[in-house]
């Protein structure tokens, strides 16, 4: 039996390390009676919020150097999810503030309080799946933050394609996450337990059975692979992607990509290697199954036809959410490598694929608000229209390349360079190979915008200066970072440190 | 016959075949989401049966509660998208929503 006092005693502690999640949900709530109370300002929702999380992240940033579990081993606090949630956090501001300007979230809809309180709630659950340890509160995690996500994606109903959108997502998503818990709970019937490092222990004394455990861990990993968009399991992006509001689609393809990537390599991590030794990533429980074939397969897999499919793309959205794919491809090698060198430039990528995809989408937003266009045969002449938007975009897709000077040049090197310190250099060639092929659909946009119709008479597109500056400064930042890494390279080399919640 | 572990594992083996083929093979989205309902009660049973039989904790009930929940919420939220798409669609054929080129 528990101890009464000494659990009253964790209790107390645990609310004390729950704050940013706590500030969140208070926030959710601020923004619903700021809604009701506020009716003049449409975007009254969307101020709370931004204020909201500025405030989470200063609890956030107090909570750095701390590594504990919390509620009886239920969540824990550790340098990985503090980074993780910080991309989730950084991205969902911006979002918020992509918002402002959308004009297709104003078109259709008088009201967006529900919109707002919708990325809050869908931001709680993606910090709860960073730091969550042990199954059932991953399996809630995923569903608090999925459900936000199916209604914000449909949330501009009176478009026909947003609405469709968000049913495939739905009934992708509800068959994912299903089979996921099934999974869990034939992992449970295996190992008794549902905590993560529990479970790390079952599976360390010997007695569980291969194939069963083969089936529940391919089943759990279909959920998460869901969530990252990895092939098989990736029918919904394009569609998704290119249905819903632009701000959302961004959203999706960084803040929740690195909610499905944490609690991925959490899982793994926690669950799969040795207890003596968990720096190395040795996969030392899984027995007779090689686990890391297995993930470099889909890894592969993933790039490969993220990359080849997008060649062939005519509408941008579409065309970025297929290159958003192959990144998760890109990522998933590392995943599989599994050690501290690889967790941290897994944490590099995603800081540098948050800026520069959420610059690329912003732009995306800008031209099809001004402009009416999401077709890359549109983007013609668009350096002449707008230069600096033209010399933005251009970064950004340079960048989402590889090409030095940007930071997606740096991700990529420590992606690559950590497969190959692992020794597996047929996957990093595959995966150079790879960033050849995705240059030629990225450039294509790039030669769109300044050697196809120059002489045209199409009318110059005025854009807002506010936005202008955001975009500026994202590209800007793409390159700083590219130059000037060193203090990125740092935190993420800090942040390695995943606790198993006991 | 003592009824024991074995028959609810395959009881809920047999739901959750049943649930896939239904997912897989119906053209009806309100169909699809009672396979789905399937699914989710399937390893419903595998918890409970597992927490009951294995000598295991109080876990299995916990989890099984949580889904039976996130199951109603993830139901309520799947058929306002369903009834969207009726109205823009005039039916709820999932085969027919693919206005989204591939």
């Amino acid at each position: 039996m528990i101890d009464i006092t000494s659990f009253t005693t964790d209790l107390l502690n645990s609310v004390k390390l729950f704050l940013p999640e706590t500030t969140l949900v208070v926030t959710f709530l601020a923004a619903i009676f700021a809604d009701l109370l506020v009716r003049r300002q449409k975007h009254i929702a969307g101020y709370v919020a931004l204020a909201g999380f500025a405030v989470t992240a200063v609890f956030l940033a107090q909570q750095t150097g701390i590594g504990t579990s919390a509620f009886s081993g239920l969540f824990v606090i550790d340098s990985f999810g503090q980074f993780i949630r910080f991309v989730i956090l950084i991205s969902s501001m911006l979002v918020v503030i992509f918002s402002f300007f959308s004009d297709e979230l104003h078109h259709s809809n008088t009201k967006l309080g529900e919109y707002y309180m919708l990325i809050i709630g869908m931001v709680f659950g993606m910090f709860l799946l960073a730091g969550s340890s042990n199954l059932i509160l991953i399996y809630l995690a995923i569903e608090t933050m999925s459900i936000s996500s199916y209604i914000l994606t449909g949330y501009t109903k009176e478009a026909k394609r947003a609405t469709e959108a968000s049913l495939k997502y739905v009934i992708f998503g509800a068959v994912s996450s299903g089979v996921m818990i099934y999974g869990i709970s034939i992992l449970f019937g295996l190992t008794g337990t549902l905590n993560l490092s529990e479970i790390n222990a079952a599976l360390a004394v010997g007695t569980v059975e291969s194939v069963p455990l083969l089936i529940a861990g391919l089943m759990i990993l279909s959920g998460f692979a869901y969530k990252i968009s990895a092939v098989p399991f990736h029918f919904w992006t394009p569609d998704v992607y290119e249905g819903a509001p632009v701000t959302i689609t961004a959203l999706l393809s960084v803040a929740s990509k690195a909610a499905g990537f944490g609690v991925l390599i959490r899982f793994f991590r926690v669950v799969f290697t040795s207890g003596n030794d968990p720096g190395t990533g040795d996969w030392a429980l899984v027995g007779s199954i090689d686990w890391h074939m297995e993930l470099a397969v889909l890894a592969v897999l993933t790039m490969s036809i993220g990359n080849l499919v997008a060649l062939w793309q005519t509408n941008i959205k579409r065309m970025l959410a297929y290159s958003s794919i192959a990144h998760a491809g890109y990522l998933l090698m590392a995943v599989a490598m599994l050690n501290d060198t690889a967790v941290s430039s897994v944490l590099i990528y995603f800081f540098v694929y948050m800026l520069m995809n959420l610059g690329a989408f912003l732009i995306v937003q800008v031209v099809a608000d001004k402009a009416g266009t999401e077709n890359i045969d549109d983007y013609s002449g668009m350096g002449y229209r707008n230069p600096l938007i033209g010399v933005a975009l251009t970064i950004l897709l340079i960048s989402l390349t590889g090409l030095p000077p940007t930071a997606g040049f740096i991700g990529k090197l420590y992606v690559f360079s950590a497969v190959v310190n692992a020794g597996w250099l047929w996957l990093a060639a595959i995966g150079v190979l790879n960033s050849v092929v995705s240059l030629y659909y990225y450039a294509k946009v790039i030669r769109n915008m300044y050697l196809r119709d120059v002489e045209s008479k199409k009318s110059k597109l005025a854009v807002s200066p506010v936005v202008l500056g955001l975009i500026l400064a994202l590209a800007a930042l793409t390159i700083v970072f590219g130059l000037y890494f060193s203090p990125m390279i740092n935190w993420a080399n800090s942040s390695v440190q995943i606790l198993s919640g006991f | 016959m003592e009824i024991g572990l074995n028959h609810y594992l395959i009881v809920s083996g047999i739901l959750f075949s049943l649930g896939m083929f239904g997912i897989l093979s119906r053209k009806h989205a309100v169909m699809v989401l009672m396979g789905l309902e399937l699914i989710l009660n399937a390893a419903n049973i595998n918890f409970v049966a597992f927490a009951r039989y294995g000598g295991m904790n109080i876990d299995g009930h916990i989890a099984a509660i949580f889904v039976i929940i996130l199951a109603a919420a993830e139901a309520a939220v799947a058929l306002a998208i369903l009834l969207n798409i009726y109205q823009h669609f005039k039916h709820v054929n999932l085969d027919e929503v693919n206005n989204l080129k591939e």
